[in-house]
C-alpha cells in the first residue's frame, strides 16, 4: 500500500523514517527528554581520526596547502600598534574534489552509507554540501538527489545557489529546485521514504568526524612549519558542523590553547523563511540566520540530535557584514593571487580586524577557502542584489543594513567585527532546553548536560533557570 | 514568456514543475508571504513520453534514472547565472597606492 503523501501524514512518520534513514536509532543515546549522551553518540559508528584519514586520503579529500597570507599580513601590521599584528595563514579547501571543505563532510558520511548498501543519499541543502555530496556518489557509484532551495515564489534564483544547481548535475545528482519554504525537510523525507536512500545530513555523527581532520591537519601543518600550534582559529559558522570539527581536530592535535573563533555575515533582521527577504540575502550561508539559532538551539535540524553543537566549542563568536566580506575577497585576489568564493571567505574578514589584536609572533589561521565561478563572485553576487532593490556604495561598514544597503569599505581600517556577548547567547540555549523539549523541572542531569552543551556550570545554568521561574 | 508551441521528442533533456503543496496545504507557521504561494519544484531529465509540448503534464528520467513526472516547462535548459556586470564599489580594492595597496 502507498503511504499518505501529506503534509501531516509524512511529518507524522518522521522519527520512522528517519531511523532508517542515517542507520542510527537516537534513542538508544537519550539520557532524559533533554539530556544525551554526547560522544557515545559522536562515536556510534565506529570511526577513528585515522579511519577518516584514509577513506579521505582514498578520494583525494584534505591534505589541502596551509597558504601564509604574507601580503595580507603586512597590510594588517601597517594599520595595527606597535608590535602588534599577527601572521595570517590560510587554509585552502579550494583544493579538495569538489571545490570545498564540504567534501570532508560528505565524504565519511557517503561512504558509510556504500558500506551500510544503501543504493542512494539524499540531502536537502543550497550550499556546496550538495556538490560535495554528488561528487562523492559519483566516486562510490551511488545515487544522489539534492534538494535546494533555490527560487523565491518569481522563479527568481539566487545566482550562488543556480552554481551549486549546475555543480550538483555536473556531477550527475537528480537536484530538486524548491522555492523558499522549511517544508524542504517535507519534501526530504518523503523522497527518503520513497527511495530508502540515506539521509547525508549535515548534522550526523559521519559528517562532523569528516570534520576534525582539518583541525587536525591545520595545527599539524602549523606545527611542523613554525614549531607551535596556532594561537588563534577562525571558523566560519552556519549550522556548528565546522566549528565543531574543528575545533575537535585541534583538541586531538593537542592543541589545545587555541582561541576557536566563530565568525557569520551580519543577516539580522531577514527572515529566513520569508519569500520576500530571499533575495534580498547576499549571502545563502554562514550567516547569522543559521548562526545564531543554530547557538541557541541545535536540535532544530533534520534528525533528532543534531551532533553539530558550536556552543560547546566556541571561545568567541563574531559578525562581519556582507560587504567586508566581498572588500576582502577581491583583497584576496589582488593581494595574495588567490581567487576564491566570497562565502569561504567570511573568516577572512573577521581575521583582519582579529590580527590586529595579536602580536607579531603569533599565528592566526582561516581554516578554508572555497572555490569560485560564474555566481559566485562579488560582481555577480553584487549585480543581483542591485537587481533586488540593494543599494551598493563605498563607504564605512557600519552603515550597512541587511537587506538593504551593501557598503563595500574604503579603506581596510574600516574593516571590524562586532563581537556577540556567548553569555546571552548560553541563556537563551537554556530557555530553548526547556521549550523545545519540555522538561519544566530539570533534573541533575539535565543541568550537567545543559552546562556542558553551553560550556559553562552548574551555577550558570541555575541561575539561568531561576531567572526563567 | 511566451514559447511558440513545438513537439519535443523523447529523450530530449527537459525541466519539469511541480506543486508540491498549495498555499492552503502549508504549515500555518510560516510567514504570510510565503503561505500564500505554493511550494513549488523544478527538476530536470530525459523526456519519456514519445513527443509532448510545453505545458503537457509529461514523465521524465532524472540523471539517477528515477521516473517523476510533472508539467513540462522548458527544453534543453540553459545556466542562465553569470558573472554580473563591473562593480564600481569593487574596482578600486587592492590597487596600490604608493607602496602600500589598498
Amino acid at each position: 500500500m502507498r503511504n499518505d503523501v501529506s503534509y501531516p501524514s509524512v511529518m507524522s512518520r518522521k522519527s520512522e523514517i528517519l531511523k532508517h534513514s542515517v542507520g542510527i536509532d537516537y534513542q538508544e543515546f537519550e539520557l532524559s527528554p533533554l539530556a544525551f549522551d554526547y560522544e557515545r553518540l559522536m562515536n556510534c559508528c565506529g570511526y577513528s581520526l585515522s579511519d577518516v584519514q584514509k577513506v579521505q586520503t582514498d578520494t583525494g579529500v584534505g591534505n589541502t596547502p596551509l597558504v601564509e597570507l604574507k601580503n595580507i599580513t603586512e597590510l594588517v601590521r601597517s594599520i595595527s600598534a606597535p608590535g602588534k599584528g599577527g601572521r595570517i595563514f590560510i587554509k585552502d579547501e579550494k583544493a579538495c574534489p569538489s571545490g570545498s571543505f564540504k567534501d570532508r563532510r560528505a565524504s565519511l558520511s557517503v561512504y558509510h552509507a556504500a558500506r551500510l548498501g544503501y543504493k542512494g543519499v539524499v540531502a536537502a541543502t543550497s550550499g556546496n554540501y550538495g556538490a560535495a555530496v554528488a561528487s562523492q556518489a559519483a566516486k562510490y557509484g551511488l545515487k544522489a538527489i539534492i534538494l535546494q532551495e533555490v527560487y523565491d515564489s518569481r522563479k527568481v534564483g539566487q545566482p550562488e545557489i543556480l552554481e551549486k544547481t549546475r555543480a550538483c548535475e555536473a556531477y550527475g545528482a537528480e537536484v530538486w529546485q524548491m522555492t523558499v519554504g522549511p517544508e524542504l525537510f517535507y519534501i526530504m523525507l518523503r523522497i527518503l521514504e520513497e527511495t530508502g536512500f540515506f539521509s547525508a545530513s549535515l548534522y550526523i555523527p559521519t559528517s562532523v568526524l569528516g570534520i576534525e581532520t582539518l583541525g587536525y591537519e591545520l595545527a599539524q601543518q602549523v606545527m611542523e612549519r613554525e614549531g607551535r600550534f596556532p594561537d588563534m582559529v577562525v571558523v566560519a559558522h552556519a549550522g556548528g558542523g565546522n566549528v565543531t570539527g574543528t575545533a575537535r581536530g585541534l583538541q586531538k592535535a593537542g592543541s589545545h590553547e587555541t582561541v576557536v573563533v566563530g565568525a557569520s555575515v551580519d543577516l539580522r533582521g531577514l527572515h529566513m523563511a520569508s519569500d520576500y527577504d530571499f533575495n534580498r540575502k547576499s549571502f545563502t550561508t554562514a550567516h547569522s540566520g543559521f548562526g545564531i539559532p543554530f547557538l541557541t538551539w541545535p536540535d532544530r535540524t533534520d534528525v533528532p540530535r543534531n551532533v553539530a553543537r558550536g556552543l560547546r566549542y566556541l571561545d568567541q563568536y563574531v559578525l562581519v557584514s556582507q560587504g567586508e566580506v566581498f572588500y576582502v575577497t577581491e583583497l584576496l585576489a589582488k593581494l595574495e593571487g588567490l581567487e576564491r568564493g566570497p562565502a569561504g571567505n567570511t573568516s577572512l574578514a573577521a581575521a583582519i580586524p582579529l590580527a590586529q589584536e595579536l602580536d607579531r609572533d603569533q599565528i592566526l589561521v582561516v581554516q578554508e577557502t572555497e572555490y569560485t565561478a560564474a555566481g559566485k563572485l562579488p560582481s555577480s553576487q553584487l549585480t543581483f542584489a542591485e537587481e533586488n532593490g540593494i543599494e551598493v556604495k563605498r563607504g564605512d561598514p557600519r552603515d550597512n543594513i541587511p537587506g538593504k544597503v551593501i557598503v563595500i569599505p574604503q579603506r581596510v581600517e574600516q574593516l571590524q567585527v562586532e563581537n556577540l556577548d556567548l553569555d546571552k547567547i548560553r541563556q537563551s540555549y537554556v530557555k530553548h532546553a526547556i521549550e523545545a523539549t519540555g522538561v519544566r523541572q530539570p533534573r541533575e542531569e539535565d543541568i550537567l548536560f545543559m552546562a556542558e552543551d553551553s560550556r559553562s556550570s552548574v551555577d550558570f545554568i541555575r541561575s539561568v533557570l531561576q531567572g526563567i521561574s | 514568456m511566451v514559447k511558440e508551441p513545438q513537439n519535443v521528442l523523447k529523450g530530449t533533456l527537459v525541466q519539469i514543475h511541480k506543486v508540491i503543496l498549495t498555499p492552503e496545504q502549508r504549515p500555518e507557521d510560516i510567514p504570510a508571504c510565503t503561505k500564500n504561494v505554493p511550494y513549488e519544484a523544478w527538476i530536470k531529465g530525459f523526456l519519456l513520453d514519445d513527443e509532448a509540448r510545453i505545458g503537457d503534464t509529461v514523465q521524465i528520467e532524472t540523471f539517477i534514472g528515477r521516473r517523476l513526472s510533472g508539467t513540462l516547462v522548458e527544453v534543453n535548459p540553459v545556466y542562465i547565472h553569470n558573472f554580473g556586470k563591473p562593480q564600481p564599489a569593487l574596482l578600486p580594492v587592492g590597487k596600490r597606492i604608493g607602496k602600500r595597496r589598498q
